[in-house]
């Protein structure tokens, strides 16, 4: 059997490709490790409920109608209508620190207002810096030497709380980088979170990745569940097949790899030049789910999202212990305008999280060690918000070690490495990547990655 | 195919690439880029459809007859004329 194309890992960005190849006729096969699609973007199911992994939301809203957004691209693109994906928009969310706090809607003007009211003394920054966020070309696919977002925020800004609050949100979407965001992550993840908005779809992951499989399937595209790739294999330089675990060999025109950089390298054969220890991820999360007795709002819970930091100066880094309680994010899912209310209430706690510390422990410690660090957070959490322990009637917590399993990312790191590889190309002629290591994030970010690898690369040189 | 056709062909194209859009009040004469805020993604689109529907290749430096509803089809009917739907 030999492909126009392979495609390695069935998340949103290699279904993405795949869709946009399988239209144009191109016999084109993705290889999936896992019996279930999705990748970092998908779902689970415990004692009969179905939940989605580690989605909060989906940034990038755009209402229907809307031209030129990342997700009217992504619609026309991968031929869907708006209403397809059933987005169902968030209510207000909040950014909270200790003193202050800025709250957010999908009206952009909503924030901006907020940020004049709580911090007078900033307007005019706020407004020059945002005609530089206006003005920003962050799609480009050149790869352009990394620009330090803090440093632009501080040519406009001369609070640091200011920075911090809107820093805050962002890197928690979307930063693979500690403590600082390349300026044009920055410019993407500010125009999807505060300049669109947020969203969740009616029927979760499962429904958007079901769309998406469908198509491809109905395209023609051929899509191999439950099986690993063991080795990439070139010659010379070049691509030339993907070996399985079971041992079976699949050759192609090319492939492109949705794993990771790193990732993605380490299964060449025979092996490439040694890695860079920059360019492995660290970031990853703990994050637990609580299923309550009643609606959220009851409880006193009347935010979509709380993204908050305990401490006057926001850290993001990997903390030296299992987990950093003292910043999170904190989601309602019930607090997103369904047509119909949710049946059951769900909050969801993320914390920064260290991958060794999770990795070290043994079976039995790690258990305990989970219920421990959820207690935690939650007490920290009380200072800000309502307790709800009383009311949870399920739980459940992931941590980077379940992120590595399940998604293959080293150190379970979900915004992958800090090095983006935007053009998409490896030392592997022919071998091309897309995701999350390509630097689109998001649900929306992931699949246009995979469009425009697919456009770039095959596409426009057939 | 006729002039005619080929129009209707090429709105059925735009349909399926702009599934959100309304073509019944298209202008024949202004841009489609800004009537349908048609980005160079699109126009892509357009072309790999030409070459799938009716195997006809657009090359890249004839991209800009594909401007109105009206440039298309005069660009597109002399090469059009003697094609049909692929299989």
């Amino acid at each position: 059997m030999f492909y126009d194309a392979l495609i390695i890992g069935a998340g949103l960005s290699g279904l993405a490709t795949g869709i946009r190849l399988a239209m144009f006729d191109l016999k084109v096969c993705i290889v999936e490790k896992h019996t279930e699609i999705g990748g970092l973007n998908s779902f689970y199911k415990r004692k009969g409920r179905i939940f989605d992994v580690g989605l909060h939301a989906m940034t990038n809203y755009a209402p229907k109608g809307t031209r030129s957004t990342p997700l009217g691209t992504l619609l026309k693109q991968l031929r869907f209508r708006h209403d397809d994906f059933r987005l169902c928009q968030q209510q207000i969310s909040e950014i909270r620190f200790p003193d202050k706090s800025l709250r957010f809607t999908n009206d952009f003007e909503f924030f901006a207002q907020e940020v004049r009211d709580r911090f007078p003394g900033q307007t005019d920054g706020f407004q020059k810096l945002l005609k530089h966020i206006r003005e920003f070309d962050e799609l480009s696919l050149d790869d352009r030497a990394a620009i330090s977002a803090r440093r632009i925020l501080e040519n406009y800004l001369s609070d640091p709380l200011l920075i911090d609050m809107i820093l805050c949100p962002l890197m928690f979407y979307g930063s693979a980088r500690e403590d600082d965001m390349d300026f044009y992550q920055f410019v993407i993840m500010f125009k999807s979170v505060f300049m669109e908005g947020l969203a969740k779809p009616q029927g979760g992951m499962r429904h958007i990745l079901n769309l998406l499989a469908e198509k491809y399937k109905s395209l023609g595209g051929e899509l191999r569940t439950g099986q690993a790739v063991a080795s990439i294999d070139t010659r010379q330089g070049a691509f030339r097949s993907l070996t399985l675990s079971g041992g079976e060999t699949l050759g192609a025109e090319r492939a492109i790899s949705s794993i990771g950089y790193v990732e993605t390298l380490r299964l060449c054969q025979p092996s490439v030049a040694p890695e860079d220890p920059e360019a492995i991820g660290r970031i990853s999360f703990i994050e637990s789910l609580f299923v309550v007795d009643r609606q959220p709002k009851e409880l006193g819970f009347d935010r979509s999202i709380v993204f908050y930091s305990a401490g006057p100066r926001f850290r993001y880094r990997v903390p030296a212990e299992p987990v950093d309680t003292t910043s999170g994010i904190l989601c309602c899912a019930n607090n997103f305008d369904y047509p119909e209310p949710l049946p059951e209430g769900l909050i969801r706690l993320t914390n920064l999280a260290n991958p060794g510390q999770w990795d070290r422990f043994q079976r039995k410690e790690y258990i305990e060690a989970k219920k421990e660090w959820r207690g935690r957070a939650l007490e920290k959490l009380r200072k800000f918000l309502p307790d709800f322990r009383e009311s949870v009637v399920f739980l459940d917590t992931f941590t980077p070690k379940t992120i590595f399993k399940y998604t293959g990312h080293i150190n379970g790191a979900v915004y992958g490495s800090p090095q983006k590889i935007k053009n998409g190309v490896t030392p592997i002629q022919n071998l091309f990547i897309c995701g999350t290591d390509q630097g689109f994030l998001g649900i929306v970010g992931a699949t246009l990655s995979g469009i425009s690898m697919a456009n770039l690369h095959v596409l426009k040189g057939l | 195919m006729t002039k005619e056709e080929v129009r209707a062909a090429i709105l059925e194209i735009l349909s399926d690439i702009a599934p959100d859009e309304d073509l019944s009040s298209i202008d024949d004469d202004k841009k489609l880029r800004e009537q349908f805020n048609l980005d160079s993604m699109d126009f892509l689109d357009i072309v790999m459809e030409l070459r799938k529907r009716y195997n006809l290749e657009v090359p890249e430096k004839d991209y800009e007859h594909l401007v109105t509803l009206s440039s298309c089809v005069s660009y597109l009917q002399p090469l059009l004329k003697n094609r049909q739907l692929v299989g």
